[in-house]
């Protein structure tokens, strides 16, 4: 079973669909207890990095913790997965969770911004055994669409470059995070969510 | 230097009464297949994102087809876009529930432009297309400066606002638009042509992407409008349903030339 952790910001519906596709059930909540016990967690985004702000309010932030600690599978997408960073730019009042160090900043470059589109990723040397992406090869494409990107720093498994190369990807222990939407990238995509179930029902039928 | 970035092709299914439809110039309907499995197939050969329009339901005055948007979405992994009479926050709440990643305003935007804001703000600007018809200035030419006169239209054509398309685009992304969804009247359905003077009059007047529509005859055509009309993607229905280019062919020449696209699709 997996959690969809609901934070009232954006659309779970595709998310959910593509679990759904996979065969995996799934469980939309906003509550702390729920989130604390859940088997896997899955923190998906888009929209502001200051909506993230509901998370600690509501409890939610707490119990994300919690459940890292007890070792519970936790994937965050896009903006789900800047949280994972010590903060944003975005949004300088609101703290991430600081598993992975460094704040997401805006990109600085002459392209358009946001950077909406197919783009192709690239595993990082510590991204080289990267359970994530297995079975996924380097530059393949995925849909990324943000303003902000994470640093490339330890933990980071994966980059993309849009005028300038940022965290796509990062892994660590039992914690997963994409920059881009694998619900809406394909095979590709629906590869990585598959990864991603099959690590959390190893853990659970452990 | 490569950006990364690569060009998108999206197909787009004109919808009315849940059925896919292909007009000239917006009149004469024919029918061309149901949507779900047009989108699935346009999908599979490679189209990056699948629009839905429902061309008739401003001018009916009704809801979009709901359960068109479910049954459309259910097994479609690339983004999906719907459009078509949305109206009103709840009309795009619903949208998204049904299983779309962002919605296209026109007619609306256009009566009430803070509604661009509210959805925004509530799903985000990547979720909010506005969709632009417009029709160059009888007679008005391209000036110097680059600025090329055109007017927008509503209701799928039917009505004049006396608005400049350029203008209008500019005002859409200040207000919260994350796309532009910019079809030329003059060149649609015709086969011989995007606009792409005018594409690139707004591509180079905003800073989101903008997607090109109308016109799309041959692959040539994509290797103009990626050019000459600076456009981010670009969008075709009648060419790709009845199997005249596939994507994947479409795809294999813009890369060679030298155009960056998603492959292999």
């Amino acid at each position: 079973m997996i959690t969809l952790i609901d934070y009232k910001a954006g659309n779970l519906t595709s998310v959910r669909k593509a679990f759904t596709h996979l065969g995996q059930e799934t469980v939309v909540t906003d509550d702390p207890g729920q989130v604390r016990d859940a088997e896997a967690l899955v923190l998906p985004g888009v929209g502001h990095f200051c909506t993230t702000e509901r998370l600690a309010t509501s409890g939610v932030r707490a119990a994300v913790l919690q459940a890292i600690e007890r070792g519970t599978p936790f994937l965050g997408i896009c903006v789900g997965m800047q949280w994972q960073f010590a903060g944003s730019t975005e949004a300088p009042e609101t703290q991430g969770l600081a598993l992975f160090e460094g704040t997401c900043k805006r990109f600085e470059t002459t392209l358009k911004v946001p950077h909406v589109g197919w783009n192709q990723i690239r595993r990082t040397p510590e991204g080289e055994h990267s359970r994530l992406l297995n079975g996924v090869p380097d530059d393949s494409f995925v849909y990324f669409t943000h303003s902000y990107r994470a640093p490339v720093v330890s933990g980071v498994s994966a980059v993309t470059t849009y005028g300038e190369t940022f965290a796509a990807c990062v892994e660590r222990d039992n914690v997963f995070g994409v920059q881009f939407h694998p619900e809406k990238s394909g095979d590709t995509g629906l590869r990585i969510l598959k990864n991603f179930c099959d690590y959390a029902n190893e853990r659970s039928t452990r | 230097m490569s950006t990364g970035i690569t060009k998108r092709i999206i197909a787009c299914l004109d919808v009315t009464k849940g059925r896919v439809v292909k007009g000239v110039q917006f009149v004469d309907l024919i029918d061309a297949g149901d949507p779900a499995e047009l989108a699935h197939l346009h999908a599979t050969s490679g189209a990056d994102e699948i629009v839905l329009l429902d061309i008739t339901a401003t001018s009916d005055a009704r809801p979009i087809l709901i359960d068109v948007v479910q049954r459309t979405a259910r097994q479609l992994f690339v983004p999906f876009t719907v459009g078509g009479g949305v109206r009103s926050l709840d009309d795009a709440s619903a949208i998204f529930d049904a299983g779309a990643d962002k919605i296209s305003i026109n007619s609306a935007a256009i009566k009430n432009p803070e509604i661009i804001t509210e959805i925004a703000e509530r799903f985000g600007s990547q979720a909010v297309i506005v969709a632009i018809d417009a029709k160059r200035k009888a007679g008005a030419a391209v000036s110097t400066e680059g600025t090329v006169p055109a007017e927008v239209y509503l209701a799928g054509g039917r009505i004049a606002t006396g608005r400049d398309a350029v203008e209008w685009a500019c005002e859409a992304e200040s207000r919260g638009a994350g796309e532009i969804l910019l079809t030329s009247m003059d060149c649609d359905g015709t086969r011989k042509g995007f606009d792409c003077p005018l594409t690139a009059a707004v591509a180079k007047a905003v800073n989101i992407p903008v997607i090109a529509s109308g016109g799309a005859g041959s692959g040539d055509h994509f290797v103009e409008v990626f050019k000459a009309g600076c456009a981010d993607a670009a969008l075709a229905a009648s060419i790709f349903h009845f199997g005249i280019h596939d994507v994947r062919e479409l795809k294999a020449q813009l890369q060679r030339e030298g155009i960056p696209v998603r492959l292999p699709c």
